[in-house]
């Protein structure tokens, strides 16, 4: 295969990736709405609803506070960019993702960590109260979930001597063993509680109340308007996604594509999106049956998760 | 050309501090800053030529200091810190240009900051012990007098020097102890000679020369719990000062343990290292934790100054314990990632002050809480900030993310080993790293967000004007260096591995190859740093461009509409209802509650007539440094105990004296006899 040819492989991939975390994003939204519409007894909306929602969003008249500056209108484009950028180099379908050798799970994590940090100066630009509620919450859970994903990750990276992720879903396409190791496990728990907190899902945060005292997440977006508010809403729901993604090809990899190829690639696709499926509607019937944690019962799940990494650390120098 | 850049960067630094102290007021800044510049250009043309040619510069004369003279030797470690500190230096008096106005003209301060910048360039070049402590007295000393420049004005600044020059000379003090128990078994004062003995040196003297230079070089670069006088001292720094104090200064801490850690004593026992990554662990946490609830911006980049040097402190403990367990692969890696975490902190920490010495010129105030919409009205010290923010917070594609990536790197690889401390030591190391990483990000969220975003919570900052541009260039220069050296660490990857080298004396072949992406030689750890931020830009650019076509194809309205925030339909909403922050920072506080002991003091009066009336409710929360607390007021309170029971003694009565006379005469004849 000459390099012009595997540069567009490479291309095609990246597009089809970002198209499929893109579309995936609001429609697992939406499954997980029936879900738990269903659950809860009512019909619930069409699943494709957040699509036709961000129809309706995107030709809207975008607004912005009197004093807000650049950072504000900037929040939501850099959400979609730095999921959409990870999304491109991610072992999601394929463990040959274009520039997989550099696809960092360290540099990953501090990718999708940039979008948070401007939405949350985005709602502190706002200077409406509510704005710097939800950033403070949101930084707050966030200060204590990194850790806990930081030393995940170091847990996942010292059985297979590389923190590289599509190497990390090869490992354990080669050797399931390292799948079963509590190391993997523990970690994989702790990355779970991680997902949970970051994109707003229950326990940690309520993504269908609107009552602002209780929010985290919506309180940063209240603000947001039109294209805006669609990009907010989009980017967040890619997010989790992408997260799901990386974490059901670390549990289960099987599916994914370890060969080049369209039909290997093809497969890998239907198998991330079962496998997402799965994750998505396991997590809405979760949802059902658990409450919100008070916010200041957080850092005891968060710590809770902290500890699950750092068991999976020790136990994975030990079992060396 | 061997020592010349030696001698003119000296005599320029002096000609700098003269011009400053004999000029009238009107020219007296404008030459000092040429002079310095010109000093730095010197030593950076020397340092270029050592990380270049890897041998050392120098230079010596026995006139210069009476009976010991100088002896100067310029090796690529400590051109490493020249480098750095001429770059920050350059920066900053650059900056002091439009700042001098703002009372930094002095007779006093213009002769102090050259001298300052001028011992810092020639500490690092320092081969004596003699040369060594007069140069760092001197950058101790002109500092103290720049601490000192706001006293008029300001109380705390006396109180803050006071802090300062105790803890340098009690740092001075355990320096001075450890070169001269050094160079007294070595029967010779100069570093060679000191490293040419340091075999035969029994261990417990090298021990006890090594923790002596770890408490006294840990001062200076601010590790807990040493660290009491570096929040008070930066903070009441003036701008361009607190950002050479943070920039460069806190570096040579750094410079002093690798100085006799590794290039005089030649390494030790893995115990020595694993204190070190023990005082990492505690500044970092530490600082992060204090650096997230402050609402003092200057002290908030001062205690995340100590959280990074614990970064620092921790890399550099992981290097040497690998080396004394026999991996040099990894030890070279963790000894590159210090270097490279110091360099960036100094670029990316000097932009920050000058960045917040400019919000203080134009908003008079260091209060987070009485700050707001300064990016609207200060654009270029806003993004120099918000660059400086993100980096500090090691996001990419700015520098401080390769940094902390290649700590990451070297820490993980670095547990491939039998030894059990050696795991334990990074376990530990990178739950430091994690949990200060978290807390990073929430403390510059804050100092962003509260303090450049948002409405203006006073009338100064509403007030507020761009500063002049000097200022502008000076803290831009060192933003953009921020985001040059995330895109391209190559640029002084090389010159740190040469370093690195000639520190630990190795031969380890380089460790890190590639312009584009970076590869660690012999490990599996690739990043792309060039790519990365391609991609990101690219995608920002199409995510940007599709909001705006959607908008165009379907409507005619303006697509940007700026508007009364909804605020969940509240009227009427004050810049005073923002969160500030003290709130900002609460729930963090509330979670680490035990750790930081605020003090709260709630007091509700109600009105006369009945108690479910609530006249005025007044709430204040202090976080006092509870090291300083703990530690040392006990040891201040017992020394002010002992100092007035030794008072008794003085009554003035001649008979008293007379009686002290005969006891002390009898007790020496009893101790001849």
């Amino acid at each position: 295969m000459n390099s012009v040819e595997s540069v567009c492989v490479a291309g095609l991939v990246a597009i089809v990736q970002i198209g499929a975390v893109l579309v995936g994003g609001p429609l697992l939204l939406g499954v997980m709405r029936k879900v738990r519409s269903r659950l809860e007894g009512r019909r619930g909306a069409p699943i494709h609803q957040p699509l036709l929602d961000l129809r309706k969003l995107i030709t809207k008249q975008r607004l912005r506070p009197f004093e807000a500056s650049w950072v504000f209108g900037f929040g939501p484009v850099i959400l979609v960019a730095t999921v959409a950028a990870v999304a491109a180099i991610s072992p999601l379908a394929t463990t040959r993702p274009p520039l997989g050798q550099s696809s960092d799970f360290f540099a990953i994590i501090f990718v999708l960590l940039l979008g948070s940090v401007f939405l949350a100066l985005g709602a502190l630009d706002t200077g409406t109260p509510f704005g710097g509620m939800g950033s403070s919450r949101a930084m707050t859970v966030g200060a204590l979930a990194e850790p806990a994903l930081l030393v995940a990750i170091l847990a996942m990276s010292i059985p297979a001597h590389t923190s590289n992720l599509p190497a990390l879903v090869r490992i354990g396409l080669a050797h399931p063993v390292v799948i079963a190791s509590p190391a993997r496990l523990l970690a994989l728990g702790s990355f779970l509680v991680v997902i949970l907190a970051e994109s707003g899902r229950l326990p940690v945060d309520n993504p269908s109340t609107h009552l602002e005292l209780t929010m985290i997440h919506e309180a940063m977006v209240l603000e947001y308007a039109g294209p805006d508010l669609g990009l907010t809403m989009l980017g967040e729901s890619m997010r989790l996604v992408l997260l799901l993604g990386l974490l059901v090809n670390l549990l289960v990899p099987w599916g994914v594509a370890d060969r080049p190829g369209a039909l290997a690639f093809v497969i890998g696709l239907v198998a991330l999106v079962g496998k997402v499926l799965l994750a998505g509607v396991a997590i809405a019937v979760f949802e059902v049956f658990s409450a919100k944690l008070r916010l200041f019962r957080l850092p005891e799940l968060l710590a809770g998760g902290f500890i699950l990494a750092v068991l999976g650390a020790v136990t994975a120098v030990v079992s060396r | 050309m061997s020592n010349v850049s030696l001698i003119a960067t000296a005599s320029a630094g002096l000609g700098a501090a003269i011009a400053g102290g004999a000029l009238p007021s009107k020219t007296r800044v404008a030459s000092a800053v040429l002079l310095t510049w010109v000093s730095c250009g010197a030593a950076l043309a020397g340092a270029a030529e050592v990380l270049h040619s890897g041998h050392p510069l120098e230079l010596q004369s026995a006139q210069l200091l009476p009976l010991t003279g100088v002896t100067l030797s310029l090796t690529p470690l400590g051109a490493v810190f020249v480098v750095t500190t001429a770059v920050v230096a350059m920066a900053s008096t650059l900056y002091w240009l439009g700042y001098a106005s703002h009372g930094l003209n002095s007779r006093t301060a213009s002769v102090a900051l050259p001298l300052f910048v001028t011992s810092m360039l020639m500490v690092p070049c320092a081969a004596s012990v003699s040369t060594f402590l007069v140069l760092w007295e001197l950058m101790a000393l002109s500092s103290l007098a720049l601490v000192l420049n706001d006293q008029a004005r300001r109380e705390e600044a006396r109180s803050a020097a006071q802090w300062y020059a105790v803890m340098t000379h009690v740092g001075a003090a355990a320096i001075l102890f450890a070169l001269v128990l050094l160079s007294a078994h070595a029967g010779g004062q100069t570093f060679a000679a000191i490293a040419a003995h340091a075999k035969h040196l029994s261990g417990a003297v090298r021990s006890t020369a090594f923790l002596l230079a770890v408490v006294g070089f840990g001062s200076k670069a601010g590790a807990v719990p040493f660290h009491v006088w570096l929040p008070k001292a930066h903070a009441e720094a003036p701008g361009p000062a607190s950002a050479l104090m943070s920039g460069a200064m806190v570096n040579l801490g750094i410079y002093g343990i690798v100085l006799v850690g590794d290039q005089l004593l030649g390494g030790g026992p893995a115990w020595w290292w694993l204190c070190v990554i023990a005082l990492g662990v505690a500044s970092a946490l530490f600082g992060a934790l204090y650096a997230a609830t402050s609402t003092d911006l200057k002290r908030l980049l001062a205690y995340s100054t100590a959280d990074n040097m614990g970064l620092v402190l921790i890399g550099l403990g992981a290097s040497g314990l690998f080396a004394a367990t026999g991996s040099h692969a990894t030890a070279a890696i963790a000894m590159v990632a210090t270097l490279l975490l110091l360099v960036n902190h100094s670029m990316f920490k000097g932009a920050l002050f000058l960045a917040a010495g400019s919000v203080q010129v134009a908003t008079g105030t260091r209060n987070l809480d009485r700050m707001g919409g300064l990016m609207r009205r200060m654009p270029v010290t806003g993004v120099v900030f918000l660059v400086g923010a993100l980096s500090v917070a090691a996001l990419p594609p700015l520098n401080g993310f390769v940094g902390e990536w290649l700590l990451f790197q070297g820490l993980l690889h670095g547990l491939p080993t039998t030894s059990t401390v050696v795991v334990f030591a990074v376990l530990v190391g990178v739950g430091a790293l994690a949990l200060t990483g978290g807390l990073t990000v929430a403390a510059f969220v804050k100092a962003v967000g509260i303090g450049f975003l948002g409405r203006p919570r006073s009338g100064e900052a509403a007030d507020a004007v761009e500063v002049p541009y000097s200022m502008r260039f000076g803290a831009g220069l060192l933003g953009a260096s921020c985001v040059v050296l995330g895109l391209l660490p190559m640029l002084v990857i090389p010159a740190l591995e040469r370093a690195a080298r000639s520190a630990t004396s190795s031969a380890a072949p380089s460790s890190v190859h590639g312009w584009v992406t970076l590869h660690l030689a012999g490990l599996h750890g690739v990043l792309a740093p060039v790519l990365l931020a391609a991609g990101l830009v690219a995608a920002i650019a199409i995510v940007a461009s599709l909001r705006r076509l959607a908008h165009r194809r379907s409507n005619k309205w303006r697509a940007l509409r700026p508007a009364e925030p909804w605020g969940s339909g509240r009227l009427l909403q004050t810049p005073r209802m923002q969160y500030t922050a003290t709130s900002f920072a609460e729930p963090l506080q509330r979670v680490f509650d035990d750790v930081i002991r605020p003090a709260r003091d709630l007091d509700v009066s109600h009105a006369m007539e009945s108690r479910y009336y609530i006249e005025r409710i007044s709430y204040r929360s202090t976080s006092d440094d509870i090291v300083e607390q703990n530690l040392y007021r006990p040891i201040i309170g017992a020394a002010n105990w002992w100092g007035e029971r030794a008072r008794s003694l003085q009554n003035g009565s001649v008979h008293r004296y007379l009686a002290y006379g005969l006891v002390a005469l009898v007790a020496i004849l009893v101790v001849i006899a």
